[in-house]
């Protein structure tokens, strides 16, 4: 299959509100794949392009589970396994004592599973992406909103989803090439 | 409603930006300090003499490499010397930084996004600080390394029930996940850098910094999960450091040291000093980098509330360790309190009773809150009575145990003093370095703070 030359079309707003407002009509409209760019996170713009599967929360849960039991495990293990060992007469399975570094280790493991979770579900690090093609897209960094429709979207034209974006009254209008 | 409650509740609402800046204008100011800012005469002066420092830090760990630790002042039965004090000193000072951007995000407190960003760096140099003195007290700095459980040779492993064992984990912890912290609050702005730049070079290596961050509405849905999350979880961790940091002497049973009231009141000094060296860095930051704008009267006002709290809690442990010595009729205990107030190291104790006490109750005068050369005087002053409060837990507790047989005294030599000034002149200099590369507050978190990021459903 041959790939589309272009990779969507992209229209830039000046509010945050107004990014919003477009999103909302676009994906109201039937437009699917679709995706919306801001400086700061926007609240409810994920819900309005018809997200709503985070799956960081659960890569999180998972990762502070496993470090619970990573440390606990370890210590009874070493301590009262491999190589019990009499100090102080405490018994070598002391649980009360390995809390701590149980305690730790959960945390550890979760907090790496939230960065590195929530960066491999963004696709990140992605130094290349066709969005950048688009001279004022440098401003998506600084005080501009943006929103695209994809050209893999069923309802993809390129006249009519065209005519349909500069109804939404943006900024300026750019073809990405992919 | 009193004139009085009145200007009390207009200073409450005091902006956390000044009015009149836009997203644009909030984007130029934070990053022209890293893009196009030339570095001034006094940044270099600054810097270098820093830089000295750090290298007197080298050559007296150095020294202590090649003669071991017989150069400190430490002697049987004063083990714990210098390198412990300034060890629980440092590692205090990072947790305001981590109550700052995880406890204070939990609370919704929005004023402060604008120092978030500096006061994490300032916890990462400070932990970077604190590690180094466990590592070279060891006796044998270069066998450090067995304190981690690593399948050895010779078959056997860390001894878990000690608290020592415990410190390890959770400083450990802690220095990965404030890093983690701070770089993840980076990528947004790495990629505001990456765009504002105008040399090739920089492009390129703020483009790789920011993991080609492009601010998509789905990306940012799951980064502020990301983050409440790990806020969520840096709260009970810096909590918990302390507390561990305290274990080391609560578990002992030395007199001074086997005490309840340890976790609750190392945490608040943690906390207390940690927000004195936020002002310390803060005050002269927003002055010469012309930040007044973000870092208002408002955050100045906030951070000495906090020092005011956390410093009564400060007195309310001293106060209950005296209580006890009396209370328990225990006469070692008795003899701990009487000693820090008579014996040979009474001077700094109550120089430690004046710096911490005494002299941070003119924080009830407003006038003195809102006064950034009152407060900058302040600050040092706590931090000098921080710093007091740990050698007396430590000298004083150990200099005069229960036999008098072994009682002695502890007296710093150059190179432990070396040491100490040069972990300070070592932060110090990551901190110049941190303000010219890297923005020095958060700037896509300023821009929510604006009123134009109000969305209406």
């Amino acid at each position: 299959m041959k790939r589309d030359p272009i990779y969507g079309i992209m229209a830039e707003f000046d509010s945050a509100q107004a990014l919003v407002d477009a999103a909302h009509a676009t994906h109201q409209a039937g437009y699917k794949k679709i995706d919306a760019y801001s400086p700061f996170p926007v609240e409810g713009l994920a819900e309005e392009i018809g997200f709503h599967r985070d799956e960081v929360p659960l890569v999180v849960l998972i990762g502070g589970i496993v470090g619970g039991l990573t440390g606990y495990l370890m210590q009874y293990w070493m301590s009262a396994v491999d190589y019990p060992l009499n100090i102080g007469g405490k018994p070598p399975h002391s649980w009360p004592a390995f809390i701590v570094i149980t305690f730790e280790m959960t945390i550890l493991f979760a907090g790496i599973s939230a960065v590195f979770g929530m960066l491999a579900l963004n696709g990140l690090p992605m130094p290349y992406h066709p969005v950048f093609n688009v001279e004022r897209f440098s401003s998506a960094s600084k005080d501009r909103f943006f929103l695209i429709v994809f050209s893999t979207d069923k309802k993809y034209d390129p006249i009519a989803t065209r005519k349909f974006l500069e109804a939404l009254n943006p900024r300026s209008l750019s073809e990405v090439p992919s | 409603m009193s004139e009085q409650y009145k200007s009390s509740t207009e200073l409450e609402r005091a902006p956390v930006i000044e009015p009149g800046h836009t997203f644009g204008t909030v984007t130029e100011k934070i990053s022209a300090i890293v893009l196009t800012r030339p570095a001034s005469n006094g940044w270099f002066i600054g810097f270098g003499i820093c830089f000295m420092l750090t290298m007197m830090l080298l050559f007296a760990i150095g020294y202590l490499f090649l003669k071991g630790i017989g150069i400190w002042g430490v002697t049987i039965p004063i083990g714990w010397g210098f390198a412990i004090v300034n060890f629980v000193w440092w590692i205090g000072i990072g947790h305001a930084g981590t109550l700052i951007s995880a406890i204070l995000l939990l609370l919704r407190q929005s004023w402060r996004n604008s120092i978030n960003r500096f006061a994490e760096a300032m916890t990462l140099f400070a932990v970077a600080s604190a590690g180094i003195f466990p590592a070279i007290h060891v006796g044998r700095p270069w066998l450090a390394y067995w304190l981690f459980p690593y399948p050895s040779t010779m078959g056997v492993w860390p001894q878990f029930r000690s608290p020592l064992m415990w410190d390890v984990f959770a400083v450990s912890t802690y220095a990965t996940i404030s890093a983690l912290f701070w770089f993840m609050g980076l990528i947004p702005d790495f990629a505001t850098l990456r765009d504002r730049s105008d040399k090739p070079a920089l492009r390129i290596i703020y483009g790789m910094l920011s993991f080609g961050w492009r601010g998509s509405a789905r990306h940012w849905h799951r980064y502020e999960t990301a983050y409440l999350l790990l806020a969520g979880l840096a709260t009970p961790l810096v909590l918990s450091v302390h507390t561990v940091v305290s274990f080391d002497f609560a578990v002992g049973i030395v007199p001074g040291w086997h005490t309840t009231i340890f976790p609750p009141y190392f945490v608040a000094g943690a906390i207390y000093s940690g927000f004195a060296m936020v002002l310390m860095l803060a005050i002269p930051i927003r002055k010469i980098y012309g930040l007044e704008d973000f870092i208002t009267e408002r955050h100045l006002q906030n951070s000495a509330k906090v020092m005011l709290a956390t410093g009564l809690i400060v007195a309310y442990g001293y106060f209950i360790e005296g209580f006890m010595g009396w209370y328990s009729g225990d006469r070692y205990d008795a003899f701990t309190l009487w000693n820090r107030l008579h014996g040979p190291y009474a001077v700094p104790y109550w120089m430690l009773l004046i710096c911490n006490i005494f002299i941070p109750q003119v924080l009830w005068i407003r006038r003195l809150r809102t006064s950034p050369i009152a407060l900058f005087f302040i600050s040092g002053v706590i931090l000098v009575g921080m710093w007091l409060e740990r050698f007396i837990i430590v000298v004083v507790s150990l200099h005069r145990d229960f036999l008098t047989s072994s009682w002695g005294m502890y007296y710093p030599t150059r190179w432990d003093w070396m040491t100490y000034i040069g972990t300070i002149g070592m932060f110090l200099a990551a901190m110049f370095l941190f303000l010219r590369i890297l923005p020095a507050i958060s700037i896509f978190e300023m821009r929510t703070l604006l009123p134009e990021a109000e969305v209406k459903e």
